[in-house]
């Protein structure tokens, strides 16, 4: 039996064993703005293999930004990013520090995966090919073994039934749900969650987290999640960041953050939000 | 002005090669301008300014030329530097050229109505730039302006009876052949222009229609 019949993947079969605890996130430093506005100021934070962050914070605070520039969506005006040891917008040559071709970001980039929220599944594809599609031009597989592990992962998020829809055919809910077994398909190392819920009707949200829950709890896939839904922070978190300004004020465990916080700051957040 | 249905008839021979042709200039002309308007739109959105800069001057320019006047310039200036064309490939480039950079905007307003995710989730799944835009932008873009590039193929249509100024002889050509022999204009140009609105009226319905459908 080929390792691909397993949908996901665990630490036997990614090339960078994830999930040993060392540290697969890096930021060192990193400033973002947009015009005059800084939204990170000299950022520094690490992120651990194998853990589930959340990040939260009022909306401006720069959470978003975070994961739009690990996945390399926006570039930092200042400071470094790493990834699994390697630099994901720069690269060294001759022992500089040089920003990196676009071969090397996409190297480091096929460690990370993203689940936007508005879905932002391919319209012109159905749901099958919007799995698909990736892995065999970006990974290199065959149409048959990509099906084959698309359809692995479109069983897991309960739409394995629905693989010759289009994404217009399939509620809100469900075309979230494809979007995580796209992002999955690749086999990323770390998992991006912008808002993925913000976008969907109340009675969609159960079944989308329900989905983000058991892959949080059965894999060792390490995630990074902006999300308003405090309750599902606190269910997979192993650590909560709470932001303000673009900087980090305070994080710890979910229990500490969400009872006892110890920022004003955060408290007057949760106090808003929960 | 007495209308003779006999010299309709005699004229229906000639009347036959002059659509054929008008048609095969259309067709390759249309296929020339689709092509060529598509390397101008994804030009334009290089991140080089040396690929940027000529394509939106080559494109300005020859939308604010009149296209009689490129045909000419073709016709007459471009043999004179060693390149001789048949009138009909000089003909068929003057028309995909000129409208190419029309179509060009077309497609510009394509590609810029796919939403900023479309790119986005592109970048995150690190597809290469062929199959971003082969498989994910393009389809989308082009779904979107069928019916505009339709409309522009039905403007081309009524543009080709230009072509008979460098010699091609479609259907005003050869209209104007059989009048100045026989002097039977009334007959000879009303089917000219009777040939052109049954087929570019059918056409212009059919682009509404198909914008209907694909235009969501």
């Amino acid at each position: 039996m080929s390792a691909d019949s397993t949908p996901l993947n665990t630490s036997k079969e990614t090339a960078n064993p994830a999930a040993d605890g060392s540290e697969l996130i890096r930021f060192d430093k990193v400033t973002k703005r947009f015009g005059s506005n800084t939204v990170l100021d000299s950022l520094d934070f690490t992120v651990n293999s194998g853990k589930h962050v959340t990040l939260i914070g009022a909306s401006g605070s720069g959470k978003t930004t975070i994961l739009r520039l690990l996945m390399t969506l926006i570039k930092p005006e200042e400071g470094t990013i790493k990834v699994a040891g390697d630099y994901l917008t720069h690269e060294e040559r001759d022992g500089e520090l040089v920003p990196a071709g676009d071969r090397h970001v996409r190297e480091v980039r096929k460690k990370i995966g993203m689940v936007f929220q508005q879905f932002n599944l391919f319209p012109n594809m159905k749901v099958l090919r919007n799995v698909t599609e990736a892995p065999v031009h970006v990974l290199g597989l065959s149409p048959d073994e990509a099906e084959e592990r698309a359809r692995g992962l479109l069983d897991l998020v309960g739409l394995g039934d629905r693989c010759d829809a289009y994404p217009s055919q399939l509620s809100g809910g469900q075309q979230q749900r494809v979007a995580i077994a796209r992002a999955l398909a690749m086999r990323p190392q770390v998992l991006l969650l912008d808002e993925v819920t913000s976008a969907l009707d109340p009675e969609l949200v159960a079944g989308v987290l329900d989905v983000l829950r058991d892959i949080a709890h059965t894999t060792d896939i390490t995630m990074l999640c902006v999300t308003h839904e405090m309750n599902f922070a606190r269910d997979i978190s192993d650590d909560v960041l709470m932001f303000d300004a673009g900087h980090v004020i305070e994080s710890g465990p979910p229990e500490k953050i969400f009872s006892e916080p110890e920022h004003e700051r955060t408290r007057e957040f949760l106090s808003a939000v929960l | 002005m007495n209308w003779d249905w006999s010299a309709v008839g005699d004229f229906m021979p000639m009347f036959w090669d002059g659509l054929l042709v008008t048609l095969q200039a259309l067709v390759l002309g249309a296929l020339l301008a689709f092509a060529l308007g598509l390397v101008w739109a994804m030009a334009q959105r290089s991140g080089l300014a040396v690929v940027r800069w000529p394509v939106n001057v080559i494109t300005e320019f020859v939308r604010n030329t009149p296209l009689l006047v490129q045909l000419f310039f073709l016709y007459y200036v471009l043999p004179e530097w060693g390149l001789t064309l048949s009138a009909m490939v000089t003909g068929v480039i003057g028309l995909g050229l000129h409208y190419s950079t029309y179509t060009a905007e077309v497609y510009r307003a394509g590609i810029d109505g796919v939403p900023a995710g479309q790119w986005e989730a592109a970048t995150a799944l690190s597809l290469p730039k062929s199959r971003t835009w082969g498989a994910v932008i393009l389809p989308q873009a082009i779904r979107r302006v069928v019916p505009a590039l339709g409309n522009y193929v039905i403007a081309m249509l009524k543009d080709t009876p230009m072509l008979f100024v460098i010699g091609v002889l479609e259907m005003l050509g050869e209209a104007r052949q059989f009048a100045s022999e026989t002097f039977l204009t009334v007959e000879v140009f009303t089917v000219v222009g009777v040939a052109f609105i049954v087929i570019s009226y059918p056409a212009s319905l059919l682009m509404r229609a198909l914008e209907r459908r694909l235009v969501r």
